[in-house]
C-alpha cells in the first residue's frame, strides 16, 4: 500500500510518500507562484526519490493553502489536522503540537488517536509567524537559516519592545545602528517571537508532551526560546519538522485506504 | 505675553508661537534621533519669520513622544491633551478628535471646554497608523501627497483583505503584478486605513462635530473614506492638521500663564 501527502504552502510545498507504513521518501521545494506547479513538482521529485510512477500512489491528501489546487489528489484535509497527525505518529505521546510555519501559526491538542480537540490559529497578523524571523533577517542582512546558529552565541539578549513586525524592522534597524551585539539581538527576536506563539497556545491550554512543528522549528534558537516561553521541553522529532503536514496527510491518506 | 508649544512627533517636530490671540509663526520640520534637537531646530524655525528669540517666549510647553527631552519647556503634557486643546481652540463646537500620527493613532472625546473626557489609542499595530501609508506609497513608488490625491477609477473597486501591514503589502505586491491601476490600488489602500481608524473612532463613541489632526488629515482619500464609514462629515480646520499638538501645548502655555496671573 502507497500513501503520499503534498502540503502546499505559502512559501514552500512538500511531499511525503509512505509505503507500508514506512516513510519511503520526501522532499521539500520553495512555493512557485501557482499552487498547482508546485504540487507537481515537489510530487515529481518525491516520486523519483522513491523511484514510482504517480500511477503507483493508492491514495494522495493534499493539504496546506494549495490544497484544492492539487489535480493528483484523491482527498484534501486541514492543516491542522494534517499537523495533528503527522505528529502524534511520529510520536504517540504528544499531546500539543504547535506549528510556526511562514505565514501562519498554530497550537493544537491531540488525542491519543491523533484527533485534533482543540486549536487555536493566527493568520491575520505577521508577527507571531514565520515572516515575522524572516524580515527582521532581512533588515539585518542575514539569510534567516543563519538565525539559528547566530543566536547561539547570545549573551545578554535584547528585549524588544514592539510587537508589529513593521515597528521592530524599525526597532532592529536602530539596536543595529547603536551597536548592540547581532547574537544578542537575534536572541531577542526569538524570544520574542516564542512569546507571541506561546500566548496563542495559551488559550488551547497547552498539555504536555509538546512538540513543535513547521519550518520554524529548524532553528535551534527558536526552538530553544519555544521551550523556554513555555516552561517545558520540546519533544525532539524524529524528522524534518517542516514536513510533518505532509506526512499527516499521508498518514490519512492510509487511513482512509484501510478503512475501504 | 508671548507663549509657544512644541510636539516632538516620531516623524515630525512642529511648533507654534502664539500672542495674545492669534497665531504668530509655526514650523514643521523632520524630526531626527536627538529629540532636544528636532525641537530646537523647529522652534529656531518659527521664531525666524517673527524676529523674537527663546528669550522672548514666556512660557513653553512641550507635548509628543520626546516631550520630557526639549530643554526650553517649563512643562510637559501628554499629547491627548494637547490635541484635544488645539482643536477646540480653533473649533469650539469640536466633541471628537481623531489623530493620526506618523506611528499612532488617538480617539479622542471632548467636552465644551476642550477637556478630555475619554480616549483610544492605538500604537500596536501599524495598521491605521501614518506608518502604513507610508509602506504602501513606498511600494507604489508615489509620495505620500500623491498617494491621497489618487481617485478610483470606474472599475470595481479593489479591496484589501488583510489589516497586517506585512500582508497586506504582499496584497498590493500582486495587485502591482496584475497590472491593476494604480489609481484602484491607493483608493483601496486609503479605505483600508480609514477602516482601521473607523473602529478606534467607533470605539470611543462619535460625537459631533468631528475633526482630523495629525499629518494623515493632509491626505483627502483618507478623509473622504473616513467620512463614508462613519456615515459623519469631518469638518476641516482652518490650519494645517499637523500643528494642532502644538497649538494646544501652545494654548495650555497662556492658560498657565493666565493662572498665575489672576
Amino acid at each position: 500500500m502507497i500513501t503520499a501527502g503534498c502540503d502546499v504552502g505559502s512559501l514552500s510545498a512538500k511531499a511525503v510518500i509512505l509505503k507500508d507504513g514506512l516513510v519511503r521518501s520526501w522532499h521539500v521545494i520553495y512555493a512557485k507562484p501557482d499552487p498547482e506547479e508546485s504540487a507537481r513538482e515537489v510530487m515529481g521529485k518525491a516520486l523519483e526519490k522513491a523511484d514510482l510512477d504517480q500511477g503507483d500512489i493508492d491514495f494522495l491528501v493534499a493539504t496546506g493553502y494549495g490544497r484544492n489546487a492539487v489535480p493528483f489528489a484523491h482527498a484534501s484535509e486541514s492543516e491542522i489536522a494534517c499537523h495533528g497527525r503527522g505528529a502524534s505518529w511520529l510520536a504517540p505521546q504528544v499531546r500539543t503540537v504547535i506549528d510556526i510555519g511562514g505565514q501562519d501559526a498554530k497550537a493544537l491538542r491531540v488525542d491519543s488517536c491523533g484527533r485534533v480537540v482543540r486549536y487555536a490559529y493566527n493568520d491575520k497578523c505577521a508577527s507571531g509567524t514565520g515572516r515575522f524571523l524572516e524580515i527582521m533577517a532581512g533588515a539585518m542582512g542575514l539569510d534567516v537559516s543563519d538565525m539559528g546558529p547566530a543566536s547561539e552565541n547570545a549573551i545578554n539578549p535584547v528585549a524588544i519592545s514592539n510587537q508589529c513586525v513593521v515597528f521592530a524592522e524599525t526597532e532592529i534597524i536602530s539596536l543595529i545602528n547603536e551597536g548592540r551585539d547581532k547574537s544578542d539581538i537575534i536572541a531577542g527576536l526569538h524570544r520574542a517571537l516564542a512569546h507571541r506563539v506561546v500566548s496563542l497556545a495559551r488559550g488551547i491550554e497547552p498539555e504536555p508532551v509538546i512538540a513543535m512543528t513547521g519550518g520554524v522549528a529548524k532553528n535551534t534558537g527558536m526552538f530553544r526560546a519555544l521551550e523556554e516561553a513555555l516552561g517545558v521541553p520540546l519533544l525532539p522529532l524524529e524528522i524534518d519538522p517542516q514536513i510533518v503536514g505532509a506526512l499527516g496527510a499521508a498518514v490519512i491518506a492510509m487511513e482512509r485506504l484501510k478503512g475501504k | 505675553m508671548i507663549v509657544a508649544g512644541c510636539d516632538v512627533g516620531s516623524l515630525a517636530t512642529k511648533a507654534v508661537i502664539l500672542n495674545q490671540r492669534s497665531i504668530l509663526a509655526q514650523a514643521v520640520v523632520p524630526s531626527t534621533f536627538d529629540p532636544a534637537a528636532s525641537a530646537r531646530s523647529a522652534m529656531d524655525a518659527a521664531l525666524a519669520s517673527t524676529g523674537l528669540s527663546l528669550d522672548d517666549l514666556s512660557f513653553c510647553v512641550g507635548t509628543g513622544y520626546g516631550r520630557e527631552r526639549i530643554p526650553f519647556v517649563s512643562r510637559a503634557v501628554s499629547e491627548i491633551a494637547c490635541h484635544a486643546k488645539g482643536a477646540h481652540w480653533l473649533m469650539p463646537s469640536v466633541r471628537t478628535v481623531i489623530d493620526i500620527g506618523g506611528q499612532d493613532c488617538k480617539a479622542i472625546r471632548i467636552d465644551e471646554k476642550g477637556n478630555v473626557v475619554r480616549f483610544l489609542t492605538n500604537d500596536k499595530c501599524a495598521a491605521g497608523t501614518g506608518r502604513f501609508l507610508e509602506v504602501m506609497a513606498r511600494i507604489l513608488g508615489v509620495s505620500l501627497e500623491d498617494l491621497g490625491a489618487f481617485k478610483p477609477g470606474p472599475g470595481e473597486p479593489i479591496q484589501l483583505a488583510s489589516t497586517c501591514t506585512v500582508w497586506a503589502q504582499a496584497e498590493v505586491i500582486h495587485h502591482l503584478n496584475a497590472k491593476k491601476p494604480k489609481a484602484d490600488i491607493a483608493s483601496a489602500v486609503n479605505r483600508a486605513m480609514a477602516g482601521r481608524v473607523a473602529i478606534l473612532a467607533r470605539g470611543v463613541g462619535i460625537e459631533r462635530d468631528l475633526c482630523m489632526t495629525g499629518g494623515v488629515a493632509k491626505n483627502p482619500g483618507v478623509l473622504s473614506a473616513l467620512e463614508q464609514q462613519l456615515g459623519t462629515n469631518i469638518r476641516r480646520l482652518r490650519l494645517d492638521p499637523q500643528i494642532v499638538g502644538a497649538l494646544g501645548a501652545a494654548v495650555f502655555a497662556r492658560e498657565h500663564l493666565e493662572g498665575r496671573q489672576s
